[in-house]
């Protein structure tokens, strides 16, 4: 009897810990920043995810730009931080992005349409690893209030106009309505390149070392302070911070105060939404300078971390966020281009936008294919962001009057090399 | 009857009485519960010792939060490199505190190899003048107003030290939206048939601001140092000046500004170590420009640390220590000041 008790007790214990072992789930956290929709639909295709998937648990962490940029990678270097996040500084964080490739099912499909990409988030000398995908590829480019245009009667520069004539006719047009702000440019170094490339700046690496100031920067850094000073800028956005901080002309561009506004794809889905029929606006190609026509490739991407103590799970979530059918939902409802070679090949429908919002999205398409190799090979340098950030620095002060352009092209080396020294230290 | 027996120490009765009972057989459950091992610490250490086991729990706690990241900052100030552990870090000596003060001319930051240190460092003093001046005068009026019999006193008090109670973010935030292009201080400007003026492009404008608005959010504080300091003078050496026929400007020259000295002296020198410190208000006002016309010492550390892509902790170790220094002498001349005035 004493033994049967036993027996019995001991089998209620193990059907109660099988139990438990069954419903045990792995939690998986994203850190994670939106620009428009995408997290609400990010979250949907979680908890989709999740329901095929009983065993795992996904929080999405909805943070700030900002927390994603100066957070994150000190989280990173002390060792910490969530299993995925979602990040535009591929190359600064590629040291603590985790390869999955072990954890996916596919490494030919990830290769396939992700591959162009993979290589922005592998440290130097890699070639094979798969640390995430592109949740969308962004490209810098000019969005223009065509009603402002219209009530100024000026016309619009054409095909292949250069930025010299989008500058004077911005001008022209807010003369005439008396609009704040001509020509707006995101207090970016991601955007000031847009305009760089195009003037030839090249980013090289010279006997080792990083190159920042070439004469293709010298003539941008030239044009941005010279619109500045003939009132084609207001130094409201450039000039109205300092050091490295971001400030955005989107709000701006929304209040009908910006005529011509630089920035890129990635604000498409917010104007839909939040202009409407206020007034109308268009996306067009980026203008030309003495090099080219092209802008700026970039974007965020979902990566696994190396923090995470759940690879396998991580490999999971990932191979079906970046499936060819979710990523195409992801990129249809977000109104993103998308980072997917194949479903670029075959195009997104974007059912929810308006026409203007899909006007703006194949502008963007098309201006994928015409951004030269430079673009390409910058997006992807390690060191892009310390020279991004260097640039916005020094040339916020020159155009405040603080300092000259030859004294920023000094300091913006001097920066860059002194950075890139202190990242090589080791003990 | 009853009074006679409260007073000789018969038990009290009443609801207050029960709950003192209640807390006194608590507390004194309490000391029988810790009596046996602290009797036994003392029989261990000597009763001579045994004030240093009560400052053991705080010792404990400022060493973990406070002398600990002192520390940990002095190492990383002479380190290099990009880890966030000490044994990742090589050992550099003094090279960010070289860099930091190389410097061909210290009056002209752009001679300077770390220009951006020394811009912050020369608006810090410009905002440090002149916000102490500010706050000074300006705490110094309201407390000798509030300290006059006049008509809702307590209403005046409260409102001065309002801001005082708000996070300096959210100060920041609301005059921000006051002071910007399309703000309300613009739109009353245009009513009135003005021109819209941008208080964050123009340099004077900015620094103006940011001093106006630290004196605005803080101004109560030091009011109310002022103000205890204001009653704590006798009144009678007013009523003797008062039947001297002494005039106003004379009694404050000759009474209340020498016997007030002290309160002044301390409010002087707390501004001045918190205008050195200043970093969140002007930050999220003016975002440190325009250029670098308000940014200050503190925003270039955080800079350097965290907002750059290769995040330097070693040179903002450094000039941490360096703004410490700075401090530390500040609050050396505090405590004797205050120690002077207590004596």
């Amino acid at each position: 009897m004493k033994k049967a008790a036993w027996m019995a007790g001991c089998a209620l214990a193990l059907s109660i810990l099988g139990a438990a072992g069954a419903q045990a789930q792995t939690t998986l956290r994203i850190m994670w920043y939106s620009d428009g929709n995408e997290g609400e639909v990010m979250n949907d295709l979680l908890r989709r995810f999740e329901a095929q998937n009983k065993d795992v648990k996904v929080v999405l962490d909805q943070v700030p730009f900002k927390a994603i940029n100066e957070t994150l990678p000190v989280q990173l270097a002390s060792g910490q931080g969530p299993d995925l996040a979602r990040i535009t500084d591929m190359g600064g964080l590629a040291p603590y992005l985790m390869d999955v490739r072990a954890h996916v099912k596919d490494v030919a499909y990830w290769e396939q349409n992700y591959g162009p990409f993979l290589q922005w988030m592998r440290v130097p000398g890699n070639t094979t690893a798969i640390p995430g995908y592109m949740t969308q590829l962004t490209v810098t480019g000019p969005f223009v209030n065509k009603t402002l245009f219209e009530q100024a009667g000026v016309a619009m520069p054409g095909a292949n106009a250069t930025w010299d004539d989008w500058a004077k006719a911005a001008k022209a047009v807010a003369d005439k309505v008396q609009a704040p702000f001509p020509v707006a440019f995101d207090r970016s170094g991601h955007r000031f390149f847009g305009l760089a490339v195009s003037q030839g700046a090249q980013m090289a690496e010279v006997g080792g070392e990083l190159k920042p100031v070439d004469d293709g920067f010298k003539r941008a850094a030239k044009l941005v302070v010279d619109w500045h000073k003939s009132g084609v800028m207001s130094k409201e956005l450039w000039g109205a911070v300092s050091g490295t901080a971001y400030r955005g002309a989107n709000e701006e561009f929304k209040n009908a105060q910006v005529v011509f506004y630089e920035s890129g794809s990635w604000q498409t889905a917010q104007f839909d939404k939040t202009i409407g029929d206020a007034f109308d606006w268009i996306a067009v190609p980026t203008p030309c300078g003495p090099a080219n026509c092209s802008g700026m490739p970039g974007g965020a991407a979902l990566v696994a971390l190396k923090t995470s103590s759940h690879p396998a799970e991580v490999g999971r979530l990932l191979d079906f966020l970046a499936s060819e059918e979710v990523a195409n939902e992801f990129y249809a409802r977000t109104l993103f281009v998308p980072g997917h070679i194949g479903l670029a090949k075959k195009g997104i429908a974007y059912k929810s936008a308006s026409p203007q919002a899909a006007a703006a999205l194949k502008v963007f398409g098309d201006a994928v294919g015409k951004l030269d190799p430079v673009a390409y090979r910058i997006q992807g340098d390690p060191s892009s962001r310390i020279v991004f950030n260097a640039a916005i620095s020094r040339l916020g002060q020159v155009v405040v009057g603080e300092t000259s352009l030859d004294d920023a092209y000094q300091r913006i080396s001097a920066d860059v090399a002194q950075q890139i020294a202190e990242r090589r230290k080791k003990q | 009857m009853t009074d006679t027996m409260r007073s000789h120490g018969a038990p009290a009765r009443g609801p207050s009485a029960a709950a003192a009972a209640v807390t006194t057989g608590g507390a004194n459950a309490l000391m029988r519960l810790t009596d046996p091992p602290m009797r036994a610490v003392q029989r261990l250490i000597g009763a001579a010792r045994m004030p240093y086991v009560f400052l053991l729990p705080n010792l404990v706690f400022f060493g973990l939060f406070v002398f600990l990241p002192i520390g940990i900052n002095i190492v990383f100030s002479v380190t290099g490199g990009t880890g966030l552990f000490p044994s990742e870090r090589p050992y550099v000596g003094a090279e960010h505190f070289a860099r930091l003060l190389d410097c061909g001319s210290y009056l002209e930051a752009g001679s300077c190899r770390e220009d951006l240190f020394w811009r912050g460092v020369g608006n810090t003093l410009t905002f440090t003048v002149f916000q102490m001046v500010a706050m000074v005068l300006f705490s110094l009026i309201t407390a000798l107003v509030l300290n006059r019999p006049i008509r809702g006193r307590g209403f005046f008090r409260a409102v001065y030290f309002f801001p005082v109670l708000l996070s300096p973010v959210v100060v920041a935030l609301i005059w921000k939206w006051i002071l910007q292009r399309d703000g309300l201080l613009n739109a009353v400007l245009t009513t009135a048939g003005g021109e819209k003026i941008l208080f964050f492009v123009d340099p004077g404008w900015a620094m103006f601001w940011s001093v106006f608005v630290s004196v605005w959010a803080h101004m109560g504080f030091y009011t109310l140092i002022l103000l205890a300091g204001l009653q704590a003078i006798p009144r009678d050496v007013y009523e003797a000046a008062e039947m001297d026929g002494t005039r106003p400007w004379r009694v404050f020259h000759r009474i209340t500004l020498p016997l007030l000295w002290p309160n002044l002296l301390v409010v002087l020198v707390l501004v001045l170590i918190r205008s050195v410190q200043v970093f969140d208000e002007v930050f999220v006002l003016t975002g440190g420009g325009p250029g670098t016309a308000t940014m200050m010492v503190v925003q270039y550390i955080y800079t350097t640390a965290f907002a750059n892509q290769v995040q330097n902790f070693g040179l903002a170790g450094a000039a941490s220590v360096l703004l410490g220094a700075v401090l530390f002498v500040l609050t050396l001349i505090q405590l004797f000041l205050s120690r002077r005035r207590a004596s």
